[in-house]
C-alpha cells in the first residue's frame, strides 16, 4: 500500500494545507509520498522533505506545471499516481479544480472533502452543507481523495528526511494558458491558517467599515474574513469569504460581527473553537452557535473592544 | 455557437436537510425540490450570452427520473431553448454523470458547456472538472466572469488567493460560482412557453454509457451539534470570559 499526496504550494514555500492532508494520508495506513508539481519549485520540494513522515518526495518542475493549470497538471498527477493505492490532496481550490479530472482519468470516484478516515476504503464527508455527515465506502481499488484542511491536525513541518526525486514526464495539454491573477496582498496570517479569525456581515454596511475589524485583528493576530452576504454586497473581495462555498475555517477564536448565521455561512466555521458573535438582532442565529454573544451595535462594540483587549 | 448547460434537481436551498433517525439516509420525505442555485446561475450565464448574439442555441441537459423534468422546464422557462433529459433511477454518481453527459456533448458538440460549481445536497464539486478530462476539453471551474473572443474563451475564477484568469481553447468548460451573474426570474408567459419547448429524453444506453456504482453510503448522522453558549452584558464581560474562561485571548 502506498499513498501520494498532492502538494499544495507556490513553488518557493510549502502551504499549510498540505501538512493536514500528509496527517490523512497517515491514517490511510501506507508509506506517504508526496508530489511537489510546479516550475521552480525547488524549495518547496526541499520544504515537503522536511515534513515528519515523508518517505520519498517526487518533484516535477516543468513551465507546464507552474500555474497549476488543471489540464496539465491533472494529466500528471494521473501518470505518477498510477503506482499508488490512493491519491490525497487538500481541498483547496486547486485540489478541488484538479482531483476530480484525475479521478476521470482513472476512470474511478473521488471522495471529496474528508473529515475523517474510518478504514482505508471509509470515510466521512459533509453533505447539504454540513447539515449531515456521510460514511461512504469506496469500491474502487485505487483511491482519489480530497481531504477539509480543518478536520485533521497539520504534520510536523520538521523532524522528516525523505529522499527527493526529480520527476521528467513533461505533460502540455496545451488547451489552455494562465493570463494574470489578481492576488490580495496581506500581511495578516492566512484565513484558513489563523488562529483567530474576525469576519463582518452585511452590517458592516460597506466596505470603509471593514476597517474597524483592523484594529481587533491587529492585537489578536487575526485574519479578517466575511460573509457571503458581505462579498455578493462588494464590500469585500472574494478570498474573504467564509462559508459552505467559500473558505472553510475552524480557529481557536471566531468573532462573527453583524453576521446573521446563514445556514451557508455556519457550515464554513461551526468547527471553531470559541464563537462570539456581535449583532444587534438577538434574534439572529448566529446566537445559536455562538458561545459568547453581545447584543450590541457594532458601530459602538468594535471601538471599545479594540480598546479593552 | 451552440451552449450546453446542465441542471441539476436537488432539495430547495432553504430546506434544513436531516438525516433519518435509523441513519439510513437523509429524509427527504415531501421537501421542496428546485433547481441547483449554481446550475441557475449557469442556464443564466448561457442564455445571457444568447441575448447578447453570442451564442446561436441553448440547450439545458438535466440527468434523473421523470421528475427532473420539472428543472429542465424552469432552464427552458429562463431562456434555454430546448431540453435534453438523461433517464436514470436513484442517485447517481459524479463520474458517471460526467460520462451521461459527454455522451449528450458528443451528440449536441457544443463550443461551450457551462455546469454549476457544485450541487448542493452531495457537496461534491467533481462534475465539471470530470467531464473536462473524458472530453479533453480545458475548464474554467469556479468563475466569475466568462468572456468569448473568437475561438479562445477568457474566464475569471475565484480561487483560494483571489482572482485568476485563464485563456481557454473551446470547446471549453465553464463551472459557475456564486458571483458570475444573478439569475432573473422567469415570467408566467415565459413558463407557459417553456411547456412547449422541445425535451428530448434518452436512456444511458441510448449514449453508450454503463451505470456502475463506486461508493456506497454506508450510513448517515446528523453533525455534532453546538451548544449555544451564554449571552454577555457588555463589552467588559466579553473580554472577561475570553481571557479568563475561554482563555483564547
Amino acid at each position: 500500500m502506498s499513498t501520494l499526496v498532492i502538494a499544495e504550494h507556490d513553488n518557493g514555500s510549502l502551504k499549510g494545507a498540505t501538512l493536514n492532508a500528509v496527517t490523512a494520508a497517515q491514517a490511510l495506513g501506507a508509506d506517504v509520498d508526496v508530489l511537489v508539481a510546479g516550475a521552480d519549485c525547488g524549495a518547496a520540494a526541499e520544504a515537503a522533505a522536511k515534513v515528519a513522515g515523508v518517505s520519498r518526495v517526487l518533484v516535477a518542475d516543468n513551465a507546464a506545471y507552474g500555474h497549476q493549470l488543471a489540464e496539465n497538471v491533472s494529466l500528471l498527477i494521473a501518470d505518477v499516481g498510477a503506482a499508488y493505492d490512493n491519491i490525497v490532496a487538500p481541498a483547496t481550490s486547486n485540489g478541488k479544480n484538479t482531483m476530480p479530472r484525475v479521478a476521470a482519468l482513472l476512470d474511478v470516484a473521488q471522495i471529496s472533502d474528508i473529515i475523517s478516515v474510518e478504514a482505508a476504503d471509509t470515510f466521512k464527508r459533509p453533505v447539504y452543507a454540513g447539515n449531515v455527515i456521510a460514511t461512504v465506502k469506496s469500491s474502487d481499488s485505487k483511491k482519489v481523495v480530497t481531504v477539509r484542511t480543518t478536520a485533521f491536525d497539520a504534520a510536523a513541518a520538521e523532524g522528516g528526511s525523505a529522499t527527493v526525486e526529480a520527476v521528467d514526464a513533461v505533460h502540455d495539454a496545451g488547451i489552455s494558458a494562465f493570463v494574470s491573477e489578481e492576488v490580495a496582498e496581506s500581511d495578516r496570517p492566512e484565513l484558513t491558517a489563523a488562529p483567530v479569525v474576525v469576519s463582518g456581515g452585511r452590517g458592516m454596511q460597506n466596505g470603509e467599515n471593514f476597517k474597524l475589524l483592523d484594529g481587533i485583528a491587529d492585537k489578536l493576530g487575526a485574519a479578517i474574513g466575511a460573509s457571503r452576504a458581505a462579498v455578493d454586497a462588494g464590500f469585500v473581495p472574494n478570498d474573504m469569504q467564509v462559508g459552505q462555498t467559500g473558505k472553510i475555517v475552524a480557529p481557536d477564536l471566531y468573532i462573527a460581527v453583524g453576521i446573521s448565521g446563514a445556514i451557508q455561512h455556519l457550515a464554513g466555521m461551526k468547527d471553531s473553537k470559541v464563537i462570539v458573535a456581535i449583532n444587534k438582532d438577538e434574534d439572529a442565529p448566529i446566537f445559536q452557535v455562538a458561545d459568547y454573544g453581545l447584543v450590541a451595535d457594532l458601530f459602538e462594540a468594535l471601538p471599545e473592544l479594540e480598546a479593552k483587549i | 455557437m451552440k451552449v450546453l448547460v446542465a441542471v441539476k434537481r436537488v432539495v430547495d436551498y432553504n430546506v434544513k436537510v436531516r438525516a433519518k433517525a435509523d441513519g439510513s439516509d437523509v429524509d427527504l420525505n415531501n421537501v421542496k425540490m428546485s433547481i441547483n442555485p449554481f446550475c441557475e446561475i449557469a442556464v443564466e450565464e448561457a442564455v445571457r450570452l444568447k441575448e447578447a448574439g453570442t451564442a446561436t442555441e441553448v440547450i439545458a441537459v438535466s440527468i434523473g427520473d421523470k421528475a427532473c423534468q420539472e428543472q429542465i422546464r424552469t432552464a427552458l422557462a429562463l431562456g434555454a431553448d430546448r431540453g435534453i433529459q438523461v433517464e436514470t433511477e436513484g442517485s447517481v454518481e459524479p463520474l458517471v454523470v460526467a460520462k451521461l453527459l459527454k455522451g449528450v456533448v458528443e451528440k449536441e458538440q457544443p463550443q461551450l458547456v457551462i455546469l454549476g460549481k457544485q450541487s448542493i445536497d452531495g457537496d461534491n464539486n467533481q462534475t465539471g472538472q470530470m467531464l473536462g478530462a473524458l472530453t479533453n476539453m480545458p475548464q474554467g471551474t469556479f468563475a466569475s466572469e466568462i468572456a468569448v473572443d473568437g475561438d479562445k474563451l477568457s474566464v475569471t475564477r475565484e480561487v483560494d488567493g483571489g482572482l485568476q484568469t485563464l485563456s481557454l481553447n473551446m470547446p471549453a468548460i465553464v463551472t459557475s460560482d456564486l458571483r458570475l451573474n444573478e439569475p432573473r426570474y422567469a415570467s408566467l408567459p415565459n413558463i407557459m412557453k417553456a411547456k412547449k419547448k422541445p425535451l428530448d429524453v434518452y436512456s444511458p444506453a441510448d449514449l453508450g454509457v454503463e451505470v456502475t456504482t463506486h461508493l456506497t453510503q454506508v450510513s448517515v448522522e446528523p453533525p455534532a451539534e453546538r451548544q449555544a453558549g451564554i449571552k454577555v452584558e457588555s463589552v467588559d464581560e466579553l473580554v472577561d470570559k475570553l481571557k479568563n474562561e475561554a482563555k483564547v485571548i
